[in-house]
């Protein structure tokens, strides 16, 4: 049995916290290339620029590239043949992150009760997800999610019959809606199938997955290209001025459900698409 | 069209902003979110006085990253504007001039922009470290409690925006996407 301590997860939640928070992945940063070569409308172009320039700035000079660092994410692939020594694996990944949004110079945006809101002043907890997998690896996933896209995420429960052609509907319906608010050009999460909140887990984890990379299933695949041009045709564009770029990428993913439903989820996240991982 | 603005936005200076031009703005600033609009406006109803006097000022709705030693401050880009919908137009009847957010606002606050001749403007999402190079110095005013979301004034150089919605109600978010797909019948 493989054994990791505690003080090696912290250690390594801290430096994950500040990476994802300094330095674009290069997934999203070919893609935003990409879309500005495409990008025909003048505004569109200067803004797409901007992002890149802001990218630059931030991994050059170690500076959050959104002044929204987040809620901590944190996503954590046990292996079932890993222990975790020395304390508690969710204090550790807490401490990390302490430790992260203090000496990274992050924003601590993380107020301890939702109606009381008193900030908590270390970014503490995090929204730790655990998922325990065959093996002895332990992978740990931070992605500081910003709420000016998280806020304009939403879930519906569709009936079966509406089929297909009811969740193009609603996740075009979804984007329409949040217009300029969560900072296209965006990248949409998208979680089909399980059950309410299986869904919207779904979706967040779509977040994850590489820009470069589409879903497994050729069927899922097709249907994530096209929604990536129906969104993009909305013409909402970088920011909400108008343009071609109003997403980088549909990510879906699915889950057996139930006879009786169709959940579907969507989780909309900025460009400032922000993830780090370790391999334990 | 790319215009140069320097603070205070007098009624003259809004009026002869557009939407869709772009801005470089420099002057004094200053900072406030959800939580200190609404002690803002809570002070209005009792009466009292605001701790920074709103008249002709651009309220820039953002909650920075600290400053890392030898800097103003740190990431500053914009936060969504909607929550803030609510008080701006009480701010606006008390003669603040200019807002810069990100996003839609609400019927009030347009209704509100166009009789008081203000202005909206629009800093770019995410650009956060690219906007913190703009702001020179920050000094906290008031509501040190609220840590990012205190109020502060900022002397910024050049700090890039857009006009979306104009002194007469012209918004870009409607403006730019009917032209974009016009453009592509």
């Amino acid at each position: 049995m493989k054994e990791v301590h505690v003080s090696e997860i912290t250690k390594s939640v801290r430096k994950l916290c500040i990476d994802a928070n300094y330095y674009l992945s290069d997934d999203v940063r070919d893609k935003l290339k990409e879309a500005y070569e495409n990008e025909s409308w003048d505004i569109a172009k200067d803004i797409l620029e901007k992002i890149m320039i802001n990218a630059d700035i931030a991994k050059n000079e170690d500076m959050p590239m959104c002044q929204d660092t987040g809620v901590t994410c944190v996503f954590v692939e046990l292996g079932q043949d890993v222990h975790v020594a020395g304390g508690s694996l969710e204090e550790a990944i807490n401490e990390g992150v302490r430790q992260g949004y203090a000496d990274g110079y992050l924003r601590k945006s993380v107020v301890k009760d939702p109606l009381d809101r008193v900030n908590t002043k270390d970014n503490t907890p995090a929204m730790i997800y655990y998922n325990v997998v065959p093996g002895d690896k332990l992978k740990i996933t931070v992605a500081p999610k910003g709420f000016g896209s998280e806020n304009m995420s939403k879930l519906k429960m569709l009936k079966p019959s509406d089929g297909v052609e009811g969740v193009k509907e609603f996740i075009l319906e979804v984007v329409k809606q949040a217009g300029p608010n969560p900072c296209p050009p965006i990248i949409v999460g998208v979680g089909i199938g399980g059950t309410f909140d299986k869904a919207a887990n779904l979706a967040k984890k779509s977040l994850l997955r590489p820009l470069t990379e589409r879903n497994s299933n050729p069927y899922y695949a097709e249907l994530e290209k096209e929604l990536l041009e129906k969104v993009n045709a909305l013409g909402i564009g970088p920011q909400g001025f108008g343009g071609k770029t109003t997403a980088l990428s549909v990510n879906i993913e699915y889950f057996p459900t139930h006879i009786a439903g169709l959940p579907v989820a969507v989780n909309i996240n900025c460009h400032a698409a922000r993830h780090a991982e370790v391999t334990f | 069209m790319e215009k140069r603005i320097s603070t205070p936005l007098t009624e003259e200076k809004a009026k002869d902003l557009k939407a869709g031009d772009t801005v470089l703005l420099s002057g004094v600033i200053y900072t406030a979110r959800d939580a200190a609009h609404k002690r803002l406006v809570e002070l209005l109803e009792k009466g009292e006085e605001l701790p920074i006097d709103v008249k002709d000022q651009i309220i820039y709705y953002v909650g920075p990253t600290p400053a890392k030693p030898g800097m103003a401050l740190g990431s500053a880009g914009p936060t969504t504007s909607y929550r803030m919908d609510a008080y701006s137009p009480t701010l606006i009847e008390q003669g603040l001039r200019g807002m810069i957010g990100k996003g839609l606002r609400g019927k009030e606050v347009v209704d509100s922009i166009i009789k008081h001749k203000a202005v909206y403007f629009a800093a770019i999402g995410g650009a956060a470290a690219l906007i913190g190079k703009a702001v020179k110095k920050a000094d906290l005013v008031a509501y040190e409690d609220l840590g990012a979301e205190a109020i502060r004034r900022l002397e910024v150089e050049d700090l890039p925006v857009v006009v979306v919605i104009d002194s007469e109600g012209n918004n870009l978010y409607e403006i730019g996407q009917r032209q974009y797909l016009d453009s592509i019948k």
